[in-house]
Parts: structure tokens; sequence; C-alpha cells
């Protein structure tokens, strides 16, 4: 059998070329604002434990599956505008939108909430457009996605209300919140121009503040463009107490579900407290290069998927 | 035992008794959200299709299929049954689950037969038989009116197009996977 498969690489050209100079624009647009460029270990001993992420472990460690813990210990030593591009790994996830190795993009900013991060993600993407020779206008399989700020923004509870059969507290209830937002209301999201989803129910936000005058809800949010979610968002907790609460039970699940007993992230949690009111937000960038080179499969925007090594 | 890692289309599980064939699948995850596999299945007994969504909890049966040498004996109202040589069992399969292959069944025939413990699903044919023409036009020589190929009524009943020069009484091989005419077979 002939092995070579070199021309699989030559027809991606346009793409990876794309794809560099997004990853050049989106460096560019943060320089720009002053945020500092830093970079964390990729190998690290406890990532911070999420009952629906699994890490990959290394030697002992674990891979990252995002830089947000060492980006919030800068963020506490008083780095207040940080911003990285860096590998992350999750194990077991491979779909039209998902690779086990993906490229994140993370920025935060103390003294401010993630109003001012909806804000930046409009000021990003338009920006990048505009680089990309883009108006102020995309085309996305075979529509029109417009870009003109400010962009819609609904809550999760809206959303169900117009989309879903039932309530998103049903919904969390009977376990099915998930399934209902991909299957049902992921792919109306974002489709004339791109949306802002909010007010996450508290307990899906293991690591974001609560709002002040709703303990029940989360202010996080994420970003969908024609249905592809592009980025999620927080105003980051700083209650080092609530947050360790949070871990232990996010560690007692992935202990049933994996059998693995994962370390508690104690640097970080001492860390915390120092910690000034922030916002914080990771962005896919393979995603980001599926929406401007319209492509709907992510492994046609990376030079080399897991199945092509 | 499959888990819904191991999910992917052409993967035959067993739900509720029944066998299924996996037709299309992806793997959805919504931002910090649980895995979730979505599975358009078909129902390999009745054909029946549908959408399901499974989690990573989810454990799958492999579906027990096995593929069995048979001689085919008769067929009687709709009913085509079928026999194990070796432990003379005999199997009845419909109309519908023989599909096209009754164009091609051949008196005591050998073919394989699709078990799902050992209910019967369907057969499939060796990709080349050959048959007697019981039908045809006698040859014009020189007439090209009616173009390359001509009808024919093969032993089984079927009907294709052949060279005009295929007589009746003659051999011809056929291939089963597309119905048409190969060569004809002297002797």
């Amino acid at each position: 059998m002939n092995t070579d498969d070199s021309w699989k690489l030559a027809v991606r050209a346009d793409v990876l070329r794309l794809r560099a100079r997004i990853i050049r624009a989106v460096r560019h647009f943060f320089v720009k604002r002053h945020f500092l460029e830093v970079e964390t270990p990729v190998r690290i001993p406890a990532p911070a434990p999420e009952s629906h992420i699994r890490p990959v472990p290394s030697d002992g460690w674990f891979l990252q599956t995002s830089p947000e813990l060492c980006m919030k210990r800068l963020l506490a030593a008083d780095y207040p505008r940080i911003f990285q591009i860096c590998k992350c790994f999750r194990a077991a996830e491979r779909g039209d939108r998902h690779l086990p190795e993906f490229t994140m993009l993370e920025w935060y900013r103390a003294g401010t909430d993630y109003r001012t991060l909806m804000s930046d993600c409009e000021s990003l993407i338009l920006d990048v457009a505009a680089d990309l020779g883009f108006g102020k206008t995309i085309p996305r399989q075979d529509r029109t996605i417009r870009l003109e700020p400010p962009w819609e923004r609904i809550t999760v509870r809206e959303a169900f209300k117009r989309y879903a059969t039932m309530t998103e507290t049903d919904a969390l209830r009977m376990d099915r919140f998930d399934e209902i937002l991909s299957c049902d209301i992921e792919s109306r999201l974002g489709v004339e121009e791109p949306l802002f989803l909010y007010e996450y129910p508290a307990e899906l936000g293991s690591l974001a503040r609560v709002k002040a005058d709703d303990p029940g809800v989360a202010e996080r949010f994420e970003l969908y463009v024609a249905g592809l979610e592009l980025a999620n968002a927080f105003s980051e907790l700083t209650d080092m107490n609530e947050q360790r609460r949070r871990f232990e039970q996010a560690v007692s699940e992935c202990a049933f579900r994996d059998g693995l007993s994962y370390p508690m992230p104690e640097p970080f949690l001492s860390a915390l407290p120092r910690m000034p009111p922030s916002a914080g937000i990771a962005l896919g960038l393979d995603r980001l290069v599926m929406l401007f080179a319209d492509k709907s499969r992510i492994e046609e925007v990376v030079a080399f998927p897991p199945e092509s090594l | 035992m499959y888990t819904a890692s191991d999910l992917r289309k052409g993967l035959r599980i067993k739900i509720d008794n029944d066998p299924f064939i996996i037709t299309e699948f992806n793997f959805v995850k919504p931002g910090k959200g649980q895995a979730l596999y979505r599975c358009k299945l078909k129902n390999m007994v009745n054909g029946n299709q549908f959408e399901r969504t499974f989690r990573s909890v989810d454990v799958f049966e492999a579906a027990d299929l096995q593929e069995k040498k048979m001689q085919y004996l008769y067929q009687e109202e709709g009913k085509y049954c079928f026999m194990d040589n070796q432990s003379y069992e005999q199997v009845f399969l419909t109309e519908d689950q023989i599909g096209e292959a009754k164009n091609f069944l051949l008196d005591n025939i050998e073919v394989e037969v699709l078990l799902f413990e050992d209910r019967p699903l369907g057969i499939s044919l060796p990709n080349f038989i050959d048959v007697v023409v019981t039908k045809a036009d006698p040859w014009a020589k020189g007439d090209s009116v009616s173009g390359n190929t001509k009808p024919v009524t093969v032993q089984t009943g079927y009907q294709l197009q052949v060279p005009p020069f295929i007589e009746e009484g003659e051999k011809i091989r056929i291939d089963t996977r597309s119905g048409e005419y190969l060569t004809r077979v002297k002797g």
C-alpha cells in the first residue's frame, strides 16, 4: 500500500496559511491592547477537577486540559491582563468539532466581569475578520453572518424557552440539559449574527462566580457563531473555600467515573484569596479557523489529525 | 461488551434483543458538559431506522452475528427454505429478507445465511452464477435495429440484457451483485 499521503497535506495549504494568519492577527490584537503573552507548563500535577473533562496522564502528572489554573495564579500575582495560545489535551474527545489535542486561546482581565469579555469577543472577531480581508460579514455554509456589534445576548433560560420543550431547570433535574442543548438548541444559535448564551445554572460553572442577586445563576457565557460553540467565559470565582468545595465534589464524581483519584491543585487554591475580581475566557482556536475557513469538520483545519499519525 | 467510546459507523450492537447496525455516528459535547454519542441505527431484522443519543456510561452488547453455509431447497408461499448440510437444520426467510437474491436462487445453490442468535436475517450469494437461458429471440444476423443487446429469460425467471448471439438453451454467467451478464459459458 502506498503510505505517502503528502497530497493530503498539500491540499490543506490554503487553510493552513489562513490558520497562521488568524493566529498572527489574534496575537496582534492582544499585544495592541497591552495584554502580556504568557506561557505556562503543559504538563502539570493537578488539573482543575471537572466532572466531564478527562485529563491525559503523563508520567505521574497530567497534560493540561486548559491553562486556567496557572494563568489565575499569575492574575493573583498582579499580572492584570494576560493571554496565552497553547495546546490542551482531553482524553476520548474526537468528533466533528473535537480533537483530543487542540489549540486554545485564553485571556484574563483583572478588575472586571464577564460582560467586558463579551466586548472583547466582538472586537477580536471583527479585527481578525478585517485582517483576513472580510468586511462586516462572513460566509458560513451558504449563509451570511453579520458581525456588526453589539451581538445578540440571550440567557440559558430564554434559549430553553425558545427552542426546547422543557425549562432548563427540568432538563437539569432529568439529566437532559447537555443533550437538549447540543441536539436541539446549539444549531439555532448565532445563525444571523454571533450570539452570547449567558447566565448558566450555578452547578454548570465550576470555576465561575454566581450572580450577586441570584445565587442560582453563574456568571458564565458561551459564544456561538453559526451553531458553532467558540468560547466559554466566566466572572471568576475567588472564594477559596467555595472553590475547594466544588473541586472536592468533582473529584468524587471523577473517582466514581474513572476509578482514579485526582489530586487537589493546592497552590492554585492558596493563591485564590489574593486574586482580584477577574474575568477569563477560553476560545477554541481550531474552531475559529473552522469559522473563517468555512469548514464543518475540525480535522480540516489542522495539518495532522490524530488518525493521520 | 462495548462502551460508548467504541461506537462508530458500521458497529453492530444488540438492543432489546434485536441486532442494530450504526449507520451514522457523531461525537458531541457542549462546553463543560458531558460527552454525547449521536447515532443513527438500523434494525437488521426489520430495517427500521431511528436516531438515539448515548452517553459515556452506556454499555452495549455486541450483536452475535454469524454466517453459515446453507443450501437452497425450495420456495413456498413467499417463504424460502435453506438447509445446513451438516446438521440438516432448516431455516426460512421471507421474500423481503431475500431481496434481489431471489433472482439468482438456483435449485440446491449454496449461499451464506446471516444469522443473529440462530434467527436468519438475510443471505449472500456467490458473486457469480451460471444459468441456462430458457427464453431468447433467435439471433438474426445483421439485425442492428435492436442495438447491441437483447432481452432473455433465464432458468430462475430472471430477465436481463445479453449480447444478440446468445441463444436459447445456452449457459451464461451473471454477476449477482450487479445482476449483469458477464460471459457465455461453454459446455
